[in-house]
């Protein structure tokens, strides 16, 4: 049996405008660590489409949020997580996270990774395959969480459980990456709009 | 695969967020948090394999001296301040201690002036000190620091808005859901209530957990006295999940 809930969480606060700092301290200016982290999602032996996903975080005046911190948290192309409470292999080096910042100019953010599979939900019932995302700037007073969906997933996306908790097609629209065919691979727009028109679905979870 | 991908820990889903705990997205006191806010609730979705499982980290993803802003980043000498060891627990809901959590911190120097591009504060750098450090918890779930207490700094917010000394934390869990980002300030600062920031939180009760205690049993005689910590990530719910009736 597991142990009753007798603590409180502690509270969050914002991670500021100068997260890069700590967590990514090259992007604030200067070299401290031999290596940083969440720079490599998938790792070199990845299976699967090699993917890039760009994006920007827009605020509610629709200006581009410049020092955000976006983290990934993604299955493998056979939609297994690396951690023991999956149990199923990956292969050695996908981390199956990452971390991004905007540019401090255009906003703009940028990640490459390989698509994921689907994933068992809740019930064992699979889920879409998406991108699990994370973010935290100045004013983001608690980290939101949102998720990436495919486009061309149509039939998986139209049975997915969170999908289709959002009745609004167009509010769930704000989950679906948008693709973009390059010479050099597809990427995957993904824009995330904090607040007013088209307000990305944001997740408790 | 770090050595945290075998080990096997509490598992199951984790306790629904209580976030009467936490700042309201919107805190028109914090005025950037207006245009940074969701209008919208949030939507609250039942947890699967990716919200319980997330990250893992180990020792061989830092460096030895990652710990110690003292150390880590000397150009030829000290860094200037009041030296400090910060070091506490992580702990879940259940009051169980987390192991292996990544805990990176960042601060500003004992001026209140970070190591940043973006920061044109009029007060210092130190040529001696970067400002970060990172570390990795043991199986007790303890971390430490040794560090220098930061400074105050003033802040575009109110004409005359100070942040009180303050240590940034980022947190990883087991779990993607555990994710957290908080600050950690110090007992006895008048600054904490006049912070629009550290007032954000609407439970006096739970910024007290933000604040960390002058802790005398563990000062180093003769070069630094100790502040105390802990933090409590969300818990697991005791419950059969999926096909594993024996549960956790």
């Amino acid at each position: 049996m597991n142990k009753p809930r007798i603590l409180k969480e502690t509270p969050s606060q914002t991670a500021g405008p100068y997260v890069h700092i700590g967590l990514a301290p090259r992007a604030a200016g200067f070299d401290i660590y031999e290596q940083e982290l969440g720079t490599d999602i998938a790792g070199p032996e990845a299976k699967g489409e090699r993917i890039r996903v760009t994006g920007c975080v827009f605020d509610a005046t629709g200006a581009p949020v410049r020092d955000a911190l976006i983290e990934a948290w993604q299955a493998n192309a056979e939609g297994h997580f690396p951690h023991p409470e999956d149990g199923r292999a990956t292969e050695p080096g996908f981390r199956g996270w990452g971390r991004v910042i905007s540019d401090f100019e255009s906003g703009e953010w940028a990640f490459d990774t390989i698509r994921p599979g689907p994933v068992p939900g809740p019930r064992g019932q699979l889920q879409a395959p998406h991108i699990a995302l994370w973010l935290v700037a100045r004013g983001i007073n608690i980290g939101l969480h949102t998720r990436l969906y495919f486009p061309e997933e149509e039939a998986a996306n139209a049975a997915d459980p969170v999908l289709c908790a959002i009745p609004d097609p167009r509010r769930r629209a704000t989950l679906i990456a948008r693709r973009i065919e390059r010479e050099e691979g597809v990427t995957y727009r993904f824009d995330i709009r904090i607040q007013g028109a088209d307000e990305t679905v944001f997740l408790d979870i | 695969m770090t050595e945290h991908s075998h080990r096997k820990g509490p598992s199951g889903p984790f306790f629904a967020r209580d976030f009467a705990r936490h700042p309201p997205a919107r805190w028109p006191d914090y005025k950037t948090s207006i245009a940074r806010s969701p209008s919208q609730p949030l939507l609250s979705i039942e947890q699967g394999l990716g919200e319980i499982t997330g990250p893992l980290f180990s020792l061989r993803d830092i460096g030895p001296q990652d710990n110690d802003l003292l150390a880590n980043y000397t150009h030829g000498g000290s860094p200037i301040g009041e030296r400090i060891l910060i070091h506490g627990r992580v702990l879940d809901e259940n009051a169980r201690p987390v192991p292996g959590v990544l805990v990176e911190i960042w601060q500003a120097n004992a001026a209140g002036r970070y190591r940043h591009r973006n920061d044109g504060y009029l007060a210092p750098l130190d040529p001696n000190f970067g400002g970060c450090g990172r570390t990795v918890t043991d199986a007790e779930g303890y971390y430490f620091f040794r560090t220098l207490k930061p400074g105050a700094y003033p802040w575009p917010n109110a004409t005359d808005s100070w942040r009180p000394p303050h240590i940034h934390f980022s947190i990883f869990g087991s779990g993607f859901a555990q994710r957290l980002i908080t600050q950690a300030y110090f007992e006895g600062d008048p600054l904490i209530a006049r912070c629009p920031i550290a007032q954000s939180i609407p439970d006096p009760q739970a910024l007290e957990m933000l604040i960390a205690r002058l802790d005398m049993e563990n000062s180093v005689p003769f070069d630094m006295l100790a502040w105390r910590f802990d933090i409590v990530l969300r818990g697991r719910r005791s419950t059969y999940f999926e096909n594993r009736p024996e549960g956790n």
